[in-house]
């Protein structure tokens, strides 16, 4: 049945291209939501086993060169294409009222939301990777055609980086299909590569995918992307395509390269300990907001490179964890500055902010950021924090020393969130502060249920991590790399 | 041997001949030639690609002049059916004076096409190459009224001449170290001994001439101007059919003739031989194209330059070798045939809507036709290798039987210079398809595009075939594989 959410979402696309405008919002709305449903059903189904890559479809497609169409589920997946189905229902309701060329925006969208989907539960490398580059060409045509500041320079740098990780991950897939002599996932997690193989094949193929992650140094498209996209481009970069790379790197390089993993993971460790404490830093001096959050998304996946790099259940559960959470937020996040704020003042500039009195003007706007900045600075009760204590626990096993400067860079995540929180919202000046607030258009209907969707969601696993984390942590079990 | 039975075998090539014969008639004869030429000749050519399928299925004539085997066949019947997708757009081209005659030289080349794929003997290659070459010449001059087309036909000319040369040159040298010119015979022949200076002379000045015909760096100074200044449907053909059938001969050529005198490319372990010659081609090709291209404004030169890169890439699976490289590079090439012929129609109409064909021109293409518009990327990306279109699996199928070639993946490098190749393609494409969708509509244009049915039919169709191939790439793949000894 999961199946369906691939191809419910790609008929919709197709639907979109041959239906007049005039109803495009309505279907986008409609193919969303059936996505999310299934994998909501999905996910409350009992009698699946989620903890191993338990096959869903499998259909010969190239039998020449032993290419399946082989879709599978596990714990780790189920959540990630719960994430998705997430993200795109707001997506959809965040962009409601898109002005120009309709259908073509929500088909673009559907694109990449369905080729989310296929890359969360390919179990074939090759479809994997088709799926994977599938969702290149619409964010560019998503940006470069509906986005702001910049947006053909952030539209072409965002698809450059993004190919040049494929190109990586291209040779990757190679060299295992080759050495391998199969394209099947659960086929080859039982291969032994061998170790000198493993020892270039594995930084080439996570590297790849982890530009996709947002990865320092090779992060720069993702604070520019964010900015230039769309409010529903950002959403979906932040809450979905960040993670795809995240993913692809957890399922197929170190499921696959053990060996390789366990040679190089502190160099990830360490790239990923510089991403969150840089990231948090440069975020604190932004003056645009959104460039604020752009640099938030890199440290937060900063916590999941982490997670990745300490090997053990805790750390990539809580990385897997993250994953849903930093979905959630980053997309709620986008969603207030880039919808509900940026339309009404037309501005994103902290400084200008600061003067509106936001705060009485956008009560539900306010709220919104207020839950989002929480969960994102990892206040206990929401789904951030729930994550990131379990990469920590995690990490403390493999690389105290990387807890203790991580714990610098949650302080300056604190810094940069409350600072911005501030500014944009309660920097209220004295002299205004008695004088009605601004007249603005109040926040919509489809507004408040995007929101209150996300916000739901933090605040649920915040509350109740264990519902995930009993889905992921025996998937990750069943991984071979661990120690 | 009776003539009637060599007609028989050789009925495709019959038919197309005396298509075009009739073709030329009607031209000279009746007024309405522009409406009547294109019909007798697709239907000419519609009868040829049915024939193939009742022949024998194996026939050798002459010690290998005329060869009938499942390989020769299907792609006898790939270059027909490029040669028909080029007819309507010779059809709505209407700066072309004489269509009569444009349509009979374009499939006199036809003919050439299937004597090259068809033969397996290195004379008989070499009159389907001139044959080729010379109804070329003369399609890519046909518009009298543009110097640049004058420009393109002489330049094509010269340099196709000299490769005639040299490649006449080097099968001289071939025959007289082996004493024959049927291919098989020859690879026997070379197999006894280690390679003489004489013949790596013979098998160089050979390659030189096939790296003219595919445009392979630094032998592409034609390409960019013959691109650009032909007439669109010679264009579209030169950079199709001739492409297809120049790297069937130089893949038997070189797999079935030259196969003693492999060599290795193989990084630290380069042997003299013909496959570190087309390595280096190769490589050079894939880089000077792709970085050049970067720099392009017209997009009929940025085509050439990156069909210079895609010559490159398709090179890669013959230096693999080996069933499994061969046929990948043949699937590629076909792929990348139909892309092109598909991206050259485009840039017909607009050429003819907007009276040039600069990167300007095509700006907010989508405005003025979506159908175009959407077309066009399609061909675009697949010529970059994104998914699902046919150039994606095209390239994981090349690169993959490259990689796999050669002892302890020593082709490595050659996979990862195509790898970065292809990377930097997706830049200039990009671009194309930047100006076609979120450039300004130019003032000047004020309705849409009117494209006639037959340019419209054609592109739906182009675009189809490379959206079906990359979603089922087996349905072609698998043919060619099982088509290959």
């Amino acid at each position: 049945m999961i199946a369906w959410t691939i191809y419910i979402t790609f008929a919709g696309a197709v639907v979109l291209l041959v239906l007049p405008r005039g109803f495009a919002h309505w279907i986008a709305l409609v193919t969303a939501i059936a996505g999310f449903a299934i994998s909501l059903a999905t996910f409350f189904c009992d009698d699946i086993d989620l903890t191993h890559f338990t096959t869903v479809v499998r259909v010969p497609w190239v039998p020449a060169l032993g290419m399946n169409y082989h879709l599978a589920l596990d714990g780790i997946s189920l959540t990630l294409v719960l994430v998705t189905g997430i993200a795109a229902v707001s997506a959809v309701l965040f962009s409601w009222d898109v002005d120009q060329r309709q259908n073509e925006f929500f088909f673009w969208l559907l694109l990449v939301v369905g080729g989310s989907y296929g890359v969360f539960l390919s179990a074939d490398l090759f479809l994997l990777f088709l799926f994977y580059e599938l969702v290149i060409v619409p964010k560019y045509f998503l940006i470069a055609i509906f986005g702001s500041t910049n947006k053909e320079y952030g539209a072409m740098k965002l698809t450059l980086y993004s190919f040049f990780g494929g190109a990586l991950v291209f040779l990757g897939i190679i060299a295992i299909y080759v050495s391998g002599g199969s394209l099947d996932v659960n086929q080859l997690a039982q291969f032994q590569f061998t170790p000198q193989l493993q020892s270039w094949a594995f930084p080439v193929l996570f590297l790849g995918f982890a530009v996709l992650a947002g990865i320092w140094p090779l992060h720069t498209w993702a604070p520019t992307g964010h900015v230039a996209a769309p409010t529903a481009g950002s959403m979906l970069l932040a809450g979905i395509v960040m993670k795809l790379g995240a993913y692809a790197a957890l399922r197929v390089a170190m499921n696959l390269f053990p060996q390789g993993f366990q040679m190089w993971r502190t160099w990830i460790a360490v790239l990923a300990v510089v991403g969150i404490v840089y990231a948090a830093a440069v975020a604190l001096r932004q003056r645009d907001l959104k460039f604020v959050i752009g640099y938030s998304s890199v440290s937060h996946m900063g916590f999941v490179l982490l997670g990745f790099a300490t090997a053990n259940v805790f750390g990539v559960s809580g990385s897997v964890l993250q994953m849903f959470s930093h979905g959630v937020i980053g997309a709620l996040l986008f969603a207030v500055a880039g919808r509900m704020i940026y339309r009404r003042t037309h501005t994103r500039e902290l400084d200008a902010l600061s003067g509106m009195n936001l705060s009485r003007a956008l009560p539900f706007a306010a709220f919104a950021f207020v839950i989002a900045s929480a969960a994102s600075m990892g206040i206990p009760g929401f789904s951030g924090f729930a994550a990131e204590i379990t990469i920590l626990i995690g990490a403390w096993k493999s690389y105290p020393l990387a807890v203790w400067i991580t714990g610098i860079g949650m302080v300056l995540v604190a810094a940069f969130t409350l600072r911005a929180l501030k500014r944009s919202f309660f920097d209220v000046d004295l002299a205004t502060a008695s004088a009605a607030p601004p007249e603005m258009e109040p926040i919509t209907i489809p507004e408040k249920l995007g929101a209150g969707l996300l916000m739901f969601a933090t605040l649920a696993v915040g509350l109740y991590p264990k519902f995930l984390l009993d889905r992921i942590q025996p998937a990750v079990e069943a991984m071979r790399f661990l120690k | 041997m009776s003539y009637l039975e060599l007609l028989k075998l050789a009925a495709p090539e019959t038919i197309v001949v005396v298509t075009a014969l009739a073709v030329l008639t009607i031209g000279l004869t009746t007024t309405r030639a522009r409406g009547l030429c294109p019909i007798v000749a697709a239907l000419g050519i519609a009868t040829a690609i049915a024939t193939p399928l009742v022949l024998p299925l194996h026939a050798n004539l002459f010690g290998g002049m005329l060869v009938i085997s499942p390989l020769n066949s299907l792609f006898k019947i790939i270059c027909l059916v490029l040669a028909l997708v080029t007819v309507p757009l010779a059809s709505s081209e209407k700066s072309l004076r004489n269509p009569g005659e444009y349509i009979a030289v374009l499939l006199l080349g036809a003919v050439g096409l299937m004597l090259l794929v068809g033969s397996e003997e290195l004379l008989m290659i070499f009159i389907g190459l001139e044959l080729l070459g010379l109804s070329l010449y003369v399609m890519a001059a046909f518009d009298k009224s543009d110097v640049r087309s004058a420009e393109a036909g002489l330049k094509y000319f010269l340099f196709g001449s000299t490769a005639s040369a040299f490649t006449l040159f080097g099968i001289s040298f071939v025959y007289g170290m082996s004493g024959t010119t049927a291919l098989a015979a020859i690879g026997l022949k070379l197999a006894a001994g280690p390679v003489q200076p004489l013949l790596a002379v013979g098998i160089v000045m050979t390659l030189i001439g096939f790296a003219f015909k595919i445009a392979a760096a630094p032998f592409h100074l034609w390409a960019p101007d013959a691109y650009q200044g032909a007439p669109i449907p010679s264009a579209a053909f030169i950079a199709s059919g001739s492409k297809v059938a120049s790297f069937v001969v130089l893949g038997k050529i070189v797999l079935v003739g030259f196969a003693p005198a492999r060599g290795s490319a193989d990084w630290h372990a380069m042997l003299a031989g013909w496959s570190p010659v087309l390595a280096v081609l190769a490589a050079l090709s894939i880089l000077l194209g792709n970085f050049v291209a970067l720099a392009q404004t017209n997009v009929r030169r940025l085509l050439a330059y990156s069909a210079v890169a895609h010559g490159g890439y398709t090179l890669l699976g013959i230096i693999a070798g080996g069933r499994d490289g061969f046929s990948a590079t043949l699937f590629y090439t076909s792929i990348y045939a139909v892309t092109l012929v598909g991206a050259f129609a485009i840039i017909g109409v607009v050429r003819r809507e907007s009276g040039g064909d600069d990167l300007q021109n095509f700006s907010g293409l989508v405005a003025r036709s979506p159908f175009l518009a959407g077309s066009m990327s399609i061909f675009l990306l697949s010529l970059a290798g994104l998914p699902p279109l046919a150039g994606f699996f095209g390239k994981f199928y090349l690169f993959s039987a490259a990689f796999r070639a050669g002892g302890n993946h020593g082709l490595l490098w050659l996979v990862a210079v195509a790898l970065f190749g292809s990377f930097v393609s997706l830049y200039y494409y990009l671009i194309v398809l930047k100006v076609i969708f979120v450039g300004k509509k130019p003032e000047t244009i004020t309705s849409g595009y009117a494209s006639d049915l037959f340019s419209r039919i054609t592109v739906t169709v182009l675009a189809a075939a490379v959206l079906f191939l990359g979603i089922m790439p087996q349905t072609l793949a698998a043919r060619i594989f099982a088509s290959l000894p």
